[in-house]
């Protein structure tokens, strides 16, 4: 138990950190930034801790706001993707996920990826929008969606594929 | 009573759902009105002082071209300075002579340009005498205005944000207009509401224009890239190419005008009489 705190607490502040240092900065083709930090939503530990996630997704998006002077832009698209997660979780792994058997770094690549993508789509087309406030810039938000969202779940497996622990 | 209590814990994490995505959305609309005093900004000590130490580190990537920059304006302002016409006529009595602008330099920790509403971090606050709404410029032009300060840093609203609206001007002729950005290029921003009797010529220069108590007359901007009139033919619409690159912006100048407090004061009066 206090191994995963530790560990999800060196997570928080590690994607934090690489966010705003790193992936802030990328403008790959001007326009198109990469957010793997919400990769902490979606790795935290699945179980009954609903407002624990919630508040801390809070927070996580609070951080990346405060340093890129947005608002609580990221904030709202976090609180909103932790709150829609079990849903996710239950339609994607079905009875697995009521036995609290799910575990994404043993999950098959397939699910995986499916989780990842709709949790990342979600947050970046809220955030977004959130960020342009207009309807009328539609086709700009979506075609931004979809570039940097592609983006963000590239980077997601890679660290995931990176940072998985293998047991012998 | 009872039942109000269960229904609460029947639904408390919708209720905090609903409660911190409230919040989040105040802190974002509050983020999309100019000038309302930001609780989440980067000027404060936590993500200042990170930036600060991330900038030390990547400083040292842009050294050359900064450089260049200096010896660039070095060499500008000596030629002004040798070229001046007899500056021994020119009597200067230092007595009366009143100074109506203090520059002070600072070190930019953080820029954006790819959002819609862009932001600079300055290494410098209120501490180096700082406020809130001083003009920010760099050797070659304009990059933008104060917004928020702390004791150590301050945030900039950069010409490229959308809430950004500086009064600017046709070098040749006077004819003023407002300069905007409505996203996208990085390198070019509007100029609207030009008079359409304005003598407008692809490459003509724009300047900042002497209406706002922020930046002083004539400040460089950019030159027009491409321009037309409006469907009512009344006003121009000018793409202009801006002087400064504002994706590698190094050290700038923060403008203060000490006459400020004083023609503010004197429009208040003006406007409060009528």
């Amino acid at each position: 138990m206090n191994t995963s705190i530790t560990r999800n607490i060196i997570r928080f502040v590690f994607l934090v950190l690489v966010q705003i240092a790193i992936f802030n900065h990328i403008n790959f083709l001007g326009y198109i930034n990469p957010y793997p930090y919400i990769l902490f939503i979606v790795l935290f530990p699945i179980g009954d801790n609903r407002g624990l996630l919630l508040f801390l997704s809070f927070l996580l998006g609070l951080s990346v706001d405060m340093f890129s002077n947005s608002g609580g832009m990221h904030a709202a698209s976090c609180v909103t993707i932790a709150f829609l997660r079990p849903w996710i979780l239950q339609s994607i792994f079905g009875i697995a996920y009521e036995y609290n058997a799910v575990k994404i770094s043993k999950a098959a690549f397939g699910e995986r990826l499916l989780y990842i993508s709709i949790l990342v789509f979600t947050h970046h087309l809220l955030l977004f929008f959130l960020e342009s406030f207009n309807f009328s810039d539609i086709i700009y938000i979506l075609k931004k969606t979809l570039f940097s969202g592609a983006f963000t779940i590239l980077l997601c497996l890679l660290f995931l594929t990176l940072f998985s622990v293998k047991r012998k | 009573m009872q039942q109000i209590v269960n229904f609460i814990i029947k639904y408390r994490n919708f209720l905090l759902f609903v409660f911190l995505l409230f919040i989040s959305l105040v802190f974002t609309i509050q983020s999309h009105s100019y000038h309302r005093s930001r609780f989440v900004n980067s000027a404060n000590f936590l993500s200042g002082g990170i930036y600060s130490g991330l900038d030390d580190i990547t400083t040292y990537f842009d050294l050359e071209t900064h450089n260049e920059q200096l010896v660039e304006e070095n060499n500008r302002l000596r030629a002004r300075l040798l070229n001046t016409r007899d500056s021994v006529s020119q009597k200067i009595d230092t007595a009366t002579y009143h100074k109506r602008f203090q520059f002070t330099t600072a070190k930019v920790i953080n820029n954006n340009y790819t959002f819609k509403d862009n932001f600079l971090t300055l290494r410098a606050g209120s501490k180096n005498g700082l406020k809130q709404d001083l003009g920010v410029i760099t050797s070659k032009g304009i990059v933008g205005i104060v917004d928020n300060i702390s004791k150590n840093y301050a945030t900039v609203i950069s010409i490229l944000n959308s809430n950004s609206q500086i009064n600017a001007k046709l070098k040749k002729s006077n004819h003023f207009g407002i300069l905007v950005w409505k996203g996208g290029d990085p390198n070019i921003v509007d100029l609207i509401d030009v008079q359409s009797k304005a003598p407008v010529k692809m490459g003509d220069t724009i300047v900042t224009g002497g209406k706002s108590t922020i930046f002083p007359e004539g400040i460089g901007i950019g030159t027009i890239n491409s321009f037309e009139l409006d469907p009512s033919e009344n006003f121009y619409t000018i793409k202009v190419k801006l002087f400064n690159d504002m994706t590698n912006v190094g050290h700038v100048y923060v403008i203060e005008n000490l006459d400020r407090e004083e023609i503010k004061m004197l429009e208040q009066q003006t406007a409060d009489e009528h």
